[in-house]
């Protein structure tokens, strides 16, 4: 049974298919190493064992009784704890959510049941995704299996964690500013940031609704790409949604060689402040692209160092407005000390956010307020415009670009909360795939002298997953980073 | 004392007739228990996304070609956030900065004789927001979100109107033309249409406006009438004391009559409005726009001057006719029928009009077949029936939309076509009366009319009174 | 741009937030320092730069005008803190 946790994903359903295991058992599975790991890792924020257990039976009789349940049936999948699911305790990691039950299922979630995975705990994250670091949830920060001493990146650090600690088999993820790429890239698994509009966000409780994308994260680039297969697609309740390329699982599965690819590495991303290892892991990975038939080359990209405060003008005044239906009136937590009409929201609020959550959302209404949207708002959108055009440009000359995910590896728990400012300059290679809305492959490409995995990047044209997923399939088939898991495990 | 010239401008509020709602697929029927046409969407549940209902895109397109505005091809919604307890998402989806329609106008009587043109600076597409009921008893405010997320057109005028007269003549025609562009059916009563008015007062000539105040949300005409009379009193009388306008929002309290200042938010509302992103944009294309124009409904003034030019109404029958969409469609399809616009509108303006007094309902609850009333007006004007019979057999169309022709026939209210029967009943008649038959002979005309009455009478109104008049004469003579 | 203690008790009331006085002290320095930060787009010459608030050109997104079915008031109401019949309950609102 221990083995199931150890299985891929599209493993494991090949099992299930074939009988050897069932729907129910790998559940179980599931929900014992859960049992037996959670206490240190702490991934997961809420576990209904009983509902996955009857969607397994339902998904076992299907089996038994020869349907066609597709590539990933009979898996079971943990769901980051901004994702709806109907019913099941949704929270954002946040005390204002504490025992939201939505009405509604996300319309991933549909896609699962409809696929016959098996959606399985809700997992930990940074207090509403504001974070890299997964210690601004109110269940507690997530441990990095590597080294518990240390996070293991955020928003998505439960999903993360969850599979490289062996608690999931896989799991989805959402990025807004590299909220799935980092913790992966410090967790050394790997996950994807698809194209913006590439999966429905319907049923995602938003952050920054123009940067936001649902995930997998997964053991391997196979598994997230039969994820992503699973999960994309224009959804009629999500406006933004678009379809994107579509492609066989096979042709991602046997790419083996990037012959003919042009790979371009943004000289920019090896600026200031990258760490030593991480900078060497990834330029070895490029040396890899180079043997598998790819051609590498450097490019300026000098825009990079204006994503960051772009990021943060963006996303915070998206926050501010999303956060705003938080008031303690129609769903979560709702303050005992309020008389008045003004202290229900006020006070629902203050005790109901944490800080970091309430720093983003004031820095959001001052860059809204009026006399400050010009040149705070308005110049990020001209300059989200530049990014954009910066990427077209180099999509001109490359088919995917490489780089690192994040200028370091894990960090101490707490170091990155005592220099808010530091933490935030993490994100710098990340937050510019989200303002350009383009898709993004987080793998694992080395590690460092005290063992911690290093993450790298393949970045895409949008809509053209199926290039960077190609890619990542035959760097893998080459190397064996994303196989080795914590010791400790 | 100075003479005061009065600088008005309006935002109408109109809601759209369409079936659903803006961003989502509940209904936007009026009434039903609190919180009952609502869903995860518009209820402001996290995680749920907006649609755009196309019909609402195509009735805003409408009404700005109706008013002559010019359609903003490249259009797109914004958020104005704010907290308020009908607003479940805390912000409403809006246009700020690309409105949908820009530079229109709306022709009114001008007060100062002649016409003029109020201009509209915008219309834009905007979700309305819930409602708040005060319960008296727990001493809370419940909250229905019923409301929520019905399509509404926010027309803003610029401040063109000079007197309460105007500004209500204004209204009067936007929502005819609301009306008859079949975009919105504002019904005042329900809060359909509503209207916040802005309000300053100049001495005459100048060209510097005074200080504005706003009141919001009035509803009906009489209250626009008077809410901007007494405003502009009472900015007149602030002036002519030496004192200041302040510049502010006023609750106009229609039943005492007067506006009264609303206490002051402590914040100083700032909406921090930001393209919504979770609405692609529009990119509304010539073809649409012009497929949107080809098929525009008749719109009020060229009605009425149809009425009035090819059907040769009077300018007051056509306004009554026009007053109401249902009335219109009647009118038109009995024309249709009859071939006799003359006669269609008198019978609108009379019968129809006395049986909707009578029964005290609205035109847009009439339940008979359009068709009837032309078939009622054939066969009288054709002498199947009298007008007598006429009368009657509307009364039971009117009440249980029978058939007319069927009716007659059911009823025997047919008319006598034999002249042998009339002349047999005529001359019963007389035999009858021969002390009348002798006054007529002997010169008195007023007992020729009393032969008329017994003869139609003895006939129970089912012959023709000209031929009855006919025979009576020929027997007399 | 300098952020002060009214600006910061500004951006509390626009967020419907109370922060104590260390907790003012320190959102306020942190903002000052992500602001300060954000100043460094002024360098960067965005003069007839297009704001662009979407990243792919998608338009014309729309639904058609078809009734479906509304929530059940159980569903709408489930999560509320206070309900009274089919309604949410707030302090009452006027005076």
């Amino acid at each position: 049974m221990s083995d199931i946790l150890n299985m891929k994903a599209l493993e494991l359903a090949q099992k299930i298919k074939a009988k050897e295991i069932s729907a129910v058992e790998a559940v179980e599975a599931v929900a014992a190493a859960k049992e037996a790991k959670d206490l240190k890792y702490n991934c997961y924020t809420s576990f209904n064992l009983e509902s996955a257990v009857e969607n397994a039976k339902t998904v076992q009789k299907k089996i038994d009784s020869n349907e066609d349940v597709g590539l990933l049936a009979g898996v079971p999948i943990a769901i980051k704890d901004n994702i709806c699911t109907k019913g099941e305790l949704t929270t954002c990691a946040s005390k204002i959510l504490y025992n939201f039950k939505p009405p509604y299922n996300a319309t991933v979630i549909e896609k699962l049941h409809k696929n016959n995975l098996v959606p399985l705990g809700k997992v930990n994250m940074d207090e509403f995704a504001m974070g890299s670091t997964t210690e601004t949830s109110a269940y507690g920060e997530t441990k990095n299996p590597w080294d518990v001493t240390k996070v293991p990146g955020g928003s998505s650090g439960g999903a993360a964690a969850s599979v490289a600690a062996r608690e999931s088999v896989a799991a989805l993820g959402s990025d807004t500013g590299g909220s799935i790429r980092q913790p992966c890239s410090f967790c050394g698994v790997t996950g994807l940031k698809p194209t913006y509009g590439a999966v429905s966000r319907y049923g995602l409780i938003a952050y920054a609704s123009s940067l936001d994308q649902i995930g997998p994260i997964a053991k391997d680039t196979a598994d997230v790409a039969a994820i992503f297969s699973v999960i994309c697609g224009k959804d009629e309740k999500d406006g933004t949604s678009m379809d994107t390329t579509p492609f066989d699982i096979s042709d991602i599965i046997s790419s083996k060689s990037l012959k003919g690819k042009k790979v371009g590495i943004p000289s920019d991303y090896f600026g200031e402040g990258i760490n030593e290892e991480v900078a060497k892991s990834v330029m070895n990975a490029a040396k890899v692209l180079k043997e598998l038939g790819a051609e590498v080359e450097e490019f300026a990209m000098p825009i990079v160092k204006y994503a960051i405060p772009t990021y943060y003008i963006i996303a915070c005044a998206e926050a501010c407005s999303n956060l705003s239906r938080f008031d303690g009136i129609k769903y979560g937590y709702s303050s005992p000390n309020a008389e008045m009409l003004r202290d229900v929201y006020i006070k629902s609020r203050s005790e109901g956010f944490g800080m970091e959550v309430k720093k983003r959302i004031m820095l959001g209404n001052f860059v809204l307020s009026s006399g400050y949207y010009d040149a705070y708002y308005n110049k990020a959108l001209k300059v989200k415009g530049l990014i954009s055009k910066a990427f077209s440009e180099a999509f001109e000359k490359y088919d995917f670009l490489l780089g690192p995910v994040a200028p370091t590896t894990a960090l101490k728990m707490g170091e990155g909360l005592s220099d808010p400012l530091q933490m935030y300059l993490g994100d710098i290679y990340t937050v510019m795939i989200n303002i350009a809305g383009l898709p993004s492959l987080a793998l694992p490409c080395g590690f460092d002298s005290s063992n911690m995995p290093i993450g790298m990047q393949l970045i895409g044209k949008p809509f053209n997953e199926k290039t960077i997923l190609e890619a990542g399939n035959a760097f893998q088939s080459a190397t064996d980073y994303h196989e080795k898991m914590p010791e400790t495990v | 004392m100075a003479e005061y010239e009065i600088v008005c401008g309006l935002e109408v509020h109109t809601e759209l007739s369409t079936k659903t709602k803006i961003f989502c697929s509940c209904t936007t029927e009026f009434g039903g228990e609190p919180n009952t046409h609502v869903c995860e969407i518009c209820s402001g549940m996290p995680g749920t996304l907006p649609v755009v209902n196309e019909k609402v895109v195509e009735y805003a397109v409408r009404t700005g070609l109706s008013t002559n505005c010019t359609i903003t091809q490249n259009n797109k919604f914004d958020r104005k956030n704010y907290f308020y307890p009908d607003l479940p998402k805390a912000y409403q989806v809006s246009q700020l900065y690309l409105p949908i329609c820009q530079n229109g106008y709306v022709e009114i009587h001008s007060s100062k004789g002649g016409m003029k043109k109020v201009r509209i600076k915008e219309i834009h597409m905007e979700e309305d927001a819930g409602k708040l009921i005060h319960d008296a008893y727990s001493d809370c405010t419940l909250v229905d979100y019923n409301r929520c997320g019905v399509p509404l057109l926010e027309i803003v005028s610029e401040p063109d109107i000079s007197s309460a007269d105007e500004a209500v003549e204004y209204v009067e025609k936007l929502r005819d033309i609301l009306r008859f562009a079949g975009v919105s059916d504002c019904k005042m009563q329900e809060g359909s249409l509503r209207a916040d008015v802005n309000v300053s007062v100049m001495p005459v000539g100048s060209k510097e406006y005074g200080t504005r105040t706003e009141m919001k949300n009035i509803n009906s005409f009489k209250a626009i009438h008077h809410a901007i009379e007494s405003e502009s009193a009472r900015q007149i009388d602030l002036i002519e004391d030496g004192k200041e306008v302040k510049q502010e929002t006023r609750r106009w309290d229609d039943t005492k009559g007067y506006s009264y200042a609303m206490r002051s938010k402590e914040d100083a509302q700032d909406y921090k409005y930001f393209p919504e992103p979770d609405l692609p944009p529009l990119s509304l294309s010539d073809e649409y726009i012009e497929s949107i124009r080809k098929n525009l409904p008749e719109l009020p003034e060229a009605k009425k001057a149809r009425y009035m030019n090819d059907f040769g109404l009077s300018e007051y029958d056509t306004g009554l006719i026009c007053a109401s969409i249902p009335l219109v469609n009647l009118f038109e399809k009995t024309v249709e029928i009859t071939n006799n616009p003359k006669d269609s509108a008198n019978w609108i303006l009379g019968e129809v009009s006395k049986m909707l007094n009578d029964t005290q309902t609205q035109p847009e609850n009439m339940t008979f077949r359009a068709d009837s009333l032309g078939e009622i007006i054939n066969l009288l004007n054709g002498g199947k029936i009298s007008r007598d019979s006429a009368k009657k057999v509307f009364k039971a169309v009117f009440e249980e939309d029978v058939n007319p022709a069927e009716y007659v026939e059911k009823n025997n209210m047919g008319m006598m076509n034999d002249t042998s029967a009339i002349k047999s009943a005529v001359e019963e008649v007389l035999k009858a009366n021969e002390k009348a038959v002798n006054e007529y002979k002997s010169g008195k005309e007023a007992s020729f009319n009393y032969l008329i009455g017994q003869s139609m009478r003895a006939l129970r109104g089912k012959a023709p009174a000209s031929e009855v008049t006919k025979i009576l004469k020929e027997l007399l003579s | 741009m300098k952020i002060d203690g009214d600006l910061i008790k500004y951006l509390e009331s626009l967020a419907r937030i109370e922060l104590n006085e260390d907790e003012e002290k320190k959102v306020g320095s942190e903002i000052q320092d992500i602001l300060t930060y954000i100043d460094m787009l002024n360098e960067l010459n965005t003069d007839g730069v297009e704001a662009m608030s979407h990243s792919f050109p998608i338009t014309n997104v729309f639904r058609k005008d078809e009734v479906k079915p509304s929530a059940p008031n159980e569903d709408i109401l489930a999560n509320a803190p206070h309900k009274q019949d089919t309604c949410f309950v707030v302090p009452k609102t006027v005076e």
